[in-house]
């Protein structure tokens, strides 16, 4: 088995494990519970502003790993080790980022369908947020990656993370929102344009930034 | 496999792509300080004198807009504060790669000195852009994409200037934030094209190389504020810059003084 594959098998089954995975599904569920009680429990007005909300709880979520994705590594010394064995900074990023994804991504779509009921979205809607997701979370992913890289060992990194992370994820919602209209095949290309983009660049910058907290 | 920046300046096959000695001039902060310290005052006196000569004139001696009426003397600090806010970014990200590739101690100081007036000048743009949006559009703010854009600018610079402080106060290099810095400049060439990507309310670009869409008779004090900004923009990051190296040469002495 591969060094990379081993690194994703990992990340993955600590995420599982840990119960880590599950936190951000609670969240994404409570943030879409405390909507209905913020706008009022009208069917008409759900529908139309839930697929919007749904996206801003998945950004949300997004965020609250991004303290324990790198940093837990880099304390207990994995990642010296990495180094020590020759593997590249940006490879263990992009095996990083896969991992998470795998741990994030696929319940946040599952964790969806009960918050579309919750949010009284309709069928076709909610086909167009599944399919938003499916896109847009790798690059959520990414971005969480390479936030919890250039906020490690700094203090309140928590707080700075989200400071750092929301701005960059701001193209994400505006065209995951974008892609949730009957008319948004538009927006889906330009969600998965942005992604790719993200997707692709985000291991180089998190690996220079685990190379220059190292040195 | 990928190890570390190139140390070495890019080469071309007849040498350096960019010459050694240029990029590494100014890497003695004794050298650079003996030209900052004297052009400083060279370009803050003449930039607020051109602020002052561009705002009485715009204030008083042009006509008022046939149709925005007087709010459109608004535009010489708007227009300014706009282009000072996408160029304060512009050079973050310029002295980043340079810090990045070349290693150049004096890039992450520079970089550091612009983030907080860019900050500034993104902020005048948003609050003079609400204040002349209010009676010409009839609102405060809309969810435009220039607008959009800049208010995401003016995140990013918060963030940067969040990142590296917080990598400042635990005296670690600034690479995380130039690497944020670099990161982050994919947002400029979205505000500068967001008026013709997306045409709302913003108006288009109006000033172009080719001609100007605005009369000359009340462009004329424009280019004045905007240089006069620029120039007071460049002397404000020259005195934070030399704010800088002398902390740090404070902070060496007393390390010194206490290894004694």
């Amino acid at each position: 088995m591969s060094a990379w594959a081993a690194i994703i098998l990992r990340d993955v089954r600590l995420a599982y494990q840990g119960g880590g995975a599950l936190l951000p599904l609670i969240f994404f569920l409570l943030v879409a519970t405390l909507f209905p009680f913020a706008v009022g429990p009208d069917g008409a007005l759900l529908a139309k502003v839930g697929g919007g909300a749904l996206w801003m709880a998945a950004l949300l979520a997004a965020l609250l790993p991004v303290d324990r994705l790198v940093a837990p590594d880099a304390e207990s010394g994995v990642l010296d080790q990495y180094a020590v064995r020759g593997l590249s900074d940006e490879g263990v990023a992009a095996a990083k980022i896969a991992a998470h994804w795998l741990g994030f991504g696929p319940p946040l779509m599952i964790a969806a369908l009960p918050a579309s009921a919750l949010l009284k979205l309709d069928g076709a809607t909610l086909g167009r947020l599944e399919l938003g997701l499916a896109v847009g979370t790798p690059a959520l992913a990414a971005l969480g990656v390479m936030t919890s890289a250039l906020t490690l060992g700094l203090r309140g990194a928590g707080a700075l993370a989200g400071l750092v992370m929301l701005p960059l994820a701001v193209p994400l919602l505006i065209f995951g929102a974008g892609a949730l209209g009957p008319d948004g095949m538009g927006a889906l290309k330009l969600l998965g344009a942005t992604a790719l983009i993200l997707t692709a660049l985000a291991p180089f910058a998190a690996g220079a930034a685990l190379r220059a907290s190292r040195d | 496999m990928f190890r570390g920046w190139p140390s070495r300046p890019l080469r071309t096959a007849r040498g350096p792509l960019i010459p050694r000695r240029a990029v590494h001039i100014f890497a003695n902060p004794a050298r650079f300080l003996s030209i900052a310290r004297p052009l400083t005052p060279w370009l803050g006196w003449p930039g607020l004198l051109l602020i002052a000569t561009g705002l009485v004139s715009g204030l008083f001696l042009t006509p008022p807009d046939y149709l925005q009426g007087e709010s459109v003397r608004i535009m010489y600090a708007h227009v300014p504060a706009a282009w000072l806010g996408m160029a304060g970014w512009s050079g973050i990200a310029v002295a980043s790669l340079m810090q990045l590739i070349w290693r150049h101690p004096l890039a992450a100081v520079a970089a550091r000195a612009i983030a907080v007036p860019g900050a500034l000048f993104a902020a005048i743009c948003l609050l003079t852009g609400s204040i002349w949006g209010r009676p010409t559009w009839g609102t405060w703010w809309e969810w435009d994409g220039r607008l959009t854009s800049m208010l995401v600018l003016f995140f990013l610079y918060i963030a940067y200037i969040a990142l590296s402080s917080a990598g400042a106060e635990r005296g670690s290099n600034d690479r995380v934030s130039a690497i944020f810095g670099v990161v982050g400049a994919a947002n400029i060439p979205i505000i500068h094209y967001s008026v013709e990507w997306w045409r709302t309310l913003h108006q288009g670009q109006s000033i172009g190389l080719a001609g100007s869409k605005i009369d000359g008779s009340i462009l004329w004090p424009l280019p004045l504020t905007t240089l006069g900004f620029t120039l007071l923009f460049a002397a404000i990051v020259l005195m934070r810059m030399r704010a800088m190296l002398a902390e740090a040469k404070v902070e060496a002495r007393l390390k010194r003084m206490a290894s004694e």
